[in-house]
């Protein structure tokens, strides 16, 4: 599959890669490069290949709270909220944002891998009048993130972006070039900025006016390499790495985002007893003390005894480190704790940090 | 006269007097990797044969094999691509990663000179 924006890909000389079945650009420039270029200025991403599965009718509202981890009743139209949700034994489905679009009207933006996945399984669960739509094909999407995304963005649109708070959103925006279109303060970067959905065909003229209007300021497109870098400096989880149906939010540091308190869900019982036992593996943050890299699935040891396994991990370019994510028993998260990676055939010191790696000042 | 072979794994030889090569990997290789963070360089007197993983080149994405393509002896590493790995980005042909004392020379004869390798390439691409 194509996002509306492969032939600006093509044409921005992007290496192209299969994922989750779309023709994706990995980088264009350099991964490194482009990290630094959102670190420092504005990104520009194409995420259109990113889920969208739209719940309206009596209902929604109550159903969705009844399937995701996190508390959306309390969320008035504006608000975009981040949430696992968790199949019953804990195990995770997926991550994803639950826009509060208008009474008992939302849209739900789920991860391009399981999109499928997260529209049965939410389909599967909907009372009667609840309307569940795979709305997938009709939303593009555009992020742009960095210290420079308001001023870049600022050019296209009279609509006041400084006064949308984080994980808030104005919708139907009919200036924005590509319009309408529904302005998001969120992202997966660790940065401010925007992310902008809009109808399916009109990417392109949002994305060419995007590149323009930035141009001064230096934005650069970015690809999906340096969108997993980015997201690992931030430690934002990425589901099958550090979600997945083996591993629950707890598990994963997401415990904020889950809320026992708010009555039944899909999950609670389970995740209850995870919590009230203790006794789970968490993610921690690690940086190496030596010279390798470490990647998903490395073991992660104690002395001589393997303990745990690098979720994620690679060479921080905008940190400049080798950082990891890993999944070890409780007992060894105390940040400061010396444990080692297990890179080939040597065991490479490294250091359990505090998380995020990256926060942006 | 020292002329260049090369591998269908995307390594480059080049000859060094009468039994010695220098090893690196292609300009092709190192622009399908991408961004070079890291080199873990074999280690002096290392004996290797001709296929062996002799290093790991790193980018930013993934880690990937460098094979050797002759047997022998390692005699020399480049300690420079511990500091600055990035310059396999920037000059894949003058980053040798190890010099290897070939004990069998007639290994050289299966790689392919450099039109071969250019035509290797585009079919692969």
């Amino acid at each position: 599959m194509k996002t509306p924006l492969y032939e600006q890909h093509v044409s921005h000389n992007a290496r192209i890669v299969d994922f989750a079945g779309w023709e994706m650009p990995i980088q264009y420039q350099g991964i490194i490069s482009e990290h630094i270029a959102t670190r420092r200025g504005a990104g520009l991403f194409d995420v259109s290949h990113m889920g969208e599965i739209t719940i309206n009718g009596p209902g929604a509202g109550a159903f969705i709270n009844a399937l995701v981890t996190n508390d959306i009743s309390k969320a008035k139209a504006g608000r975009a909220v981040y949430s696992p949700l968790c199949m019953e034994d804990g195990g995770t489905v997926d991550d994803l944002l639950v826009y509060v679009l208008g009474d008992d009207n939302y849209l739900l933006v789920v991860n391009a891998a399981n999109t499928k996945k997260d529209y049965d399984w939410v389909r599967e669960h909907a009372p009667a009048g609840v309307m569940v739509e795979n709305a997938s094909r009709r939303y593009a999407q555009i992020a742009i993130q960095g210290p420079r995304a308001l001023s870049v963005l600022a050019k296209l649109t009279k609509i006041d972006l400084d006064s949308i708070r984080y994980y808030r959103f104005v919708q139907d925006v009919t200036d924005i070039p590509g319009g309408p279109g529904l302005i998001s303060r969120t992202g997966y970067t660790g940065e401010d900025g925007f992310e902008v959905y809009l109808p399916w065909d009109n990417a392109p003229v949002l994305w060419e006016a995007l590149l323009e209007a930035g141009a001064p300021l230096g934005i650069t497109p970015v690809g999906l390499g340096a969108r997993d870098t980015l997201r690992l400096e931030a430690a934002m989880p990425l589901y099958g790495h550090e979600l997945s149906a083996g591993i629950t939010p707890l598990q994963a540091g997401l415990s904020r985002f889950v809320k026992f308190d708010k009555g039944d869900f899909i999950g609670r019982k389970a995740l209850l007893a995870q919590s009230e036992s203790g006794d789970y593996t968490r993610l921690i943050g690690l940086v190496l003390k030596d010279r390798g890299i470490p990647r998903a699935g490395y073991p992660v040891l104690s002395g001589e005894t393997v303990i745990g396994e690098v979720t994620s991990g690679g060479q921080a370019p905008y940190l400049e480190e080798a950082i990891a994510l890993a999944l070890v028993p409780a007992g060894y998260t105390e940040p400061g704790k010396a444990l080692s990676i297990g890179i080939r055939d040597r065991n490479v010191p490294a250091k359990v940090t505090a998380l995020p790696f990256y926060k942006r000042g | 006269m020292s002329t260049r072979k090369y591998s269908r794994d995307h390594e480059w030889v080049l000859p060094e007097g009468e039994s010695r090569v220098k090893v690196g990997i292609t300009e092709h290789a190192a622009k399908a990797l991408g961004d070079i963070v890291y080199v873990e360089l074999p280690q002096e007197g290392d004996s290797v044969s001709a296929g062996d993983a002799l290093a790991v080149v790193e980018s930013v994405k993934a880690a990937s094999d460098v094979f050797t393509p002759v047997s022998g002896t390692v005699v020399a590493v480049n300690d420079s691509l511990e500091n600055t790995p990035e310059q396999i980005n920037t000059e894949a042909m003058q980053s040798w990663i190890a010099v290897i004392e070939m004990s069998d020379a007639g290994e050289l004869d299966a790689l392919l000179d450099e039109e071969g390798y250019k035509a290797f390439c585009e079919q692969e691409d």
